[in-house]
């Protein structure tokens, strides 16, 4: 082949003990192009790359032939090993958060790269470090040095991994999720600096990821995996136009699409808040005054109809899940709240406890909202007990099997633990638990989030399913303005806890008046 | 609840077994403790003063379960028979038979026949030798290791209870009432319980409920701050956030969603709950502000033990019961902290046999399946 070759696996073949993870890969990545390696989650793409790079744990069998720069990897010696990795290799993993060390400062962990790779040290570490710090567009370049990673953003975090990463030059720099932790409006710049630092230094880009809407973008050619093996791979334009295989056609046509059925003329108000607002109060330091209290919600009012859908959307941090909570009494706040013609803000203990089975909230993380020791018949089942003391045992039985048919999933399964189930069906549990009750709004805060494109988009028909046969009114929490789109009726923009635009969905999504709602659709990709 | 699947153990519960059967020495401890705890259960039929069954005239008496007058055995005097007194004694076997426990003296009986001075040393007699009021040391050891457990397990129990509703209360609610009641512990376990202990003994005939008493009044402070802090990182948890959104109330959050979680650091603290209540009531005994004279006591041991230094079998047994049961305690103790410990790593002859798979329900839709 070539001498532009620069990583190459063949047959790469990945074991846990008894557990193929993956299954005879081949893989090839030249100089200054970007390969991008996608599936969904458990489909053995991070494995693959990790193990070629004997990043694994000691115990998995790894077979086949990989070679880096015209090398054989399967003779390296240890020594050679740490030399590749770090120096010739670069790393950039997901969590930002915890691949920095929070107890040394951004300049002494690079400096530590630079001093056991190149031999660096002093005044010539210190220039390597802040020109480094400049490449990858960091501001305020020396006081960064000395700063902790906790005072850092997430995106700027990703970018002095990113520093770390090409610190010694690499030929290859790998990113597995390299985006995923980050805000929308963060992923772009962070990806585009990738793109320029690969042009600049003819580096390869080995870019892993569940993303297709950022691999469409960013990558020369693809390799979708599934099930630890390679399902389909080719030049980016030909996967993405003509995909051979039936999977890599189903995760291109997960991009969640349609539209939710209007809203009845006449339908009446269910909930209307008037200038309701959160505020957190801050401790009061010694011997001085107390700061002001943080805003976390700027008064705002908001309507919402029988069977409407509401979207709200802002990045993380925007206080979207805050309003949430406080529109649901979760958490404290001031303003009015009327529900269904009862004002709900100044009940307090049983009386907004009987209130609340006509409220119901789905979380995003499927599964961290389901007890761990409980089997999912008593999960679903916990509320009805509670507001419905006088159904029998049959009555309530009868009862969760409408639930978990009503969010498809097989009635047998009550007597399960949730860990048994994947994260759409956890997502499926929670919605259940909420339906048994009969609301009549469901707070859905960022329900798809957590999940693959492809689970996604099925939930979200489920979702619009449920809306249609029970007539009910959705508070539509998320960040991605694609799945928002395929929601909700009229959308709600929130930046730091100020609204910054709303209105119907489809004419705001056509023309944003603001910047900041611009950039929540150039990040979802909504074309 | 509805379900009929209650008694499946959850693979957390499964991995923390297999840590715990893993560790040897715990599984032993635990194995020798219970032993030896069921063994000092049955005391009355090993070491007592009364035969377990006898014959008298054709006629059968239990006088381990009743009590019969002397006149009953052709005594004269109508008190409990002293089924030890040569006369009753003579009287019996000529006319029937006695089955005694294979150690014929209680803890508090006073061997009058002993050869030599008391304390006496270990022979065929007493196995262990006598105290300086010449009681059989077998006996009192086994009597008293049942008392000091049989309290531990009282005060532990108690503790408990206390600890979790003062502590899950507190880290439930937060705010104001965690603020009010962490001041009022701090004030109370500034309370000398000790001296306490001793001014109370001087006042009251102390026995063993009044000791249980005073002594729970202070053995829960340790776990509150163990619950509370578990509370509190469960209330923010998901699933409770969940529940609360249902609308259920607190007390049944509490109870279904967040003492679960509390209870893995509450059985962790047992064993020094256990050890803590052992040694307590063991040195209160020997300075003799604890059980009644008499009682059969660990601590009165050690004190005979220090009192007559020529006898050298009392300290020897007091130190050998006592260093065994804590130990053991101890072993127990290491053993349930590792298979709690999510981080504890399973060793390869823990690990006998891979785990099959659990069954999966079919995948997210049928749309899957056509796929190839």
């Amino acid at each position: 082949m070539s001498d532009n070759r620069l990583f190459e696996l063949r047959h790469l073949t990945v074991r846990f003990g008894n557990d193929l993870a993956v299954d005879s890969l081949d893989l090839h990545v030249d100089r200054g192009e970007t390969v991008a390696v996608v599936g969904e989650s458990g489909s053995g793409k991070s494995v693959s790359v990790l193990g070629a790079l004997g990043l694994l744990p000691t115990g998995t069998e790894i077979e086949g032939e990989r070679r880096f720069d015209g090398r054989d990897l399967g003779e390296f010696s240890s020594r050679q090993w740490n030399a590749l990795r770090g120096g010739r290799v670069g790393f950039i993993f997901q969590e930002p958060m915890t691949s920095l060390n929070p107890l040394h400062t951004v300049g002494k962990q690079l400096g530590e790269t630079l001093r056991l790779h190149q031999g660096l040290r002093g005044q010539a570490a210190r220039r390597r470090i802040s020109e480094l710090l400049r490449q990858v567009r960091l501001p305020r370049v020396d006081e960064l040095m000395a700063a902790w990673p906790h005072q850092l953003s997430g995106g700027q975090r990703q970018r002095v991994m990113i520093a770390m990463a090409i610190a010694n030059d690499p030929k290859l720099l790998i990113a597995d999720e390299p985006t995923t932790a980050l805000d929308v409006t963060v992923q772009q710049e962070v990806l585009a600096l990738l793109d320029d630092l690969r042009d600049r230094y003819g580096m390869g880009l080995l870019l892993i990821s569940h993303d297709l809407n950022l691999v469409r973008r960013h990558a020369d050619r693809v390799v979708v995996m599934r099930h630890g093996e390679c399902v389909e791979a080719g030049p980016t334009t030909d996967v993405f136009e003509t995909p051979q295989n039936a999977y890599t056609r189903q995760l291109i046509d997960s991009v969640p699409a349609g539209r939710p059925l209007p809203v009845a003329e006449h339908a009446t108000t269910l909930l209307s808040a008037d200038s309701v607002s959160v505020t957190f109060s801050r401790p009061k330091p010694f011997l001085r005054p107390r700061p002001p209290a943080f805003v976390a919600v700027e008064p705002l009012s908001l309507q919402l109809r029988e069977g409407e859908t509401l979207g709200v959307v802002g990045e993380s941090g925007s206080g979207k899940s805050t309003l949430a909570a406080a529109l649901i009494r979760l958490l404290p706040a001031s303003g009015e709240i009327h529900f269904n013609g009862q004002r709900l803000d100044s009940l307090s203990g049983n009386a907004l406890r009987r209130q609340r089975r006509g409220f119901q909230i789905v979380f995003q993380d499927p599964y961290g909202s389901l007890s761990p020791r409980m089997p999912v018949a008593d999960i679903i089942s916990e509320g009805l007990r509670f507001h419905h003391p006088e159904l029998d045992e049959s009555n309530v039985a009868e009862r969760i099997i409408e639930a978990l048919e009503d969010v498809d999933l097989p009635p047998d399964c009550g007597h399960r633990y949730p860990h048994e189930f994947s994260g759409g069906q956890r997502q499926r549990i929670a919605i259940a638990r909420a339906l048994i009750l009969k609301p009549r709004l469901l707070v859905l805060d960022e329900p798809t989030s957590a999940l693959d494109r492809t689970v996604q988009k099925q939930l979200i028909e489920l979702l619009r399913d449920v809306q249609a046969k029970h007539g009910l009114s959705y508070l539509f929490i998320s960040h991605d303005l694609a799945v928002v789109r395929a929601m909700a009726h009229r959308i709600l923009v929130l930046k730091e806890g100020k609204v910054v635009e709303q209105g119907q969905c489809e004419a705001l999504l056509e023309a944003p008046r603001s910047d900041y709602t611009r950039a929540l659709i150039e990040a979802s990709s909504l074309t | 609840m509805t379900s009929s699947h209650r008694w499946r153990l959850s693979p957390i519960t499964q991995r923390r077994l297999q840590v715990f059967r893993g560790n040897r020495r715990a599984l032993w401890s635990l194995g020798i403790f219970g032993l030896l705890f069921i063994f000092s259960l049955g005391a009355e039929l090993i070491a007592n003063d009364k035969p377990i069954v006898m014959q008298y005239d054709g006629h059968w008496y239990a006088p381990l379960l009743m009590d019969y007058p002397e006149t009953e055995f052709g005594g004269f005097l109508p008190t409990t028979a002293d089924y030890r007194d040569p006369f009753v004694y003579d009287q019996i076997t000529d006319n029937g038979w006695m089955l005694w426990p294979p150690v014929p003296f209680s803890y508090q009986t006073l061997d009058r026949d002993v050869r030599g001075p008391v304390p006496s040393p270990p022979g065929s007699r007493h196995w262990l030798g006598t105290d300086d009021q010449g009681r059989d040391v077998f006996a009192r050891v086994l009597y008293g290791f049942r008392l000091s457990v049989a309290f531990a397990l009282a005060l532990t129990i108690g503790s408990i209870f206390l600890g979790v509703v003062i502590g899950g209360v507190q880290g439930y609610f937060g705010g104001k009432i965690d603020l009010i009641g962490q001041r009022l512990i701090e004030i109370w376990s500034g309370l000398p319980m000790l001296f306490l202990l001793i001014i109370l003994a001087s006042l009251v005939e102390p026995n063993i409920w009044w000791l249980l008493g005073i002594m729970l009044l202070f053995s829960w402070l340790g776990l509150v701050d163990i619950v509370r802090a578990e509370f509190l990182r469960a209330r923010n948890l998901e699933y409770v956030r969940a529940a609360r959104a249902l609308g259920l109330p607190s007390r049944l959050i509490m109870r279904r969603h967040v003492l679960p979680n509390a209870m893995v650091a509450t059985l962790t603290f047992i064993p020094f709950l256990f050890t803590g209540a052992i040694t307590t009531l063991t040195a209160l005994d020997f300075l003799g502000f604890g059980l009644p004279p008499g009682s059969p006591s660990l601590g009165e041991l050690v004190a005979q033990g220090k009192n007559n230094l020529q006898a050298p079998w009392l300290g020897i047994t007091a130190f050998v019961t006592l260093s065994l049961m804590l130990s053991l305690l101890v072993f127990i103790g290491e053993g349930l902290r590792d298979a709690f410990d999510p981080r504890h790593i399973l060793t390869a002859s823990q690990v006998k046999r891979p785990v099959a798979p659990e069954p999966r329900i079919p995948p997210d839709s049928p749309r899957q399946e056509n796929l190839p």
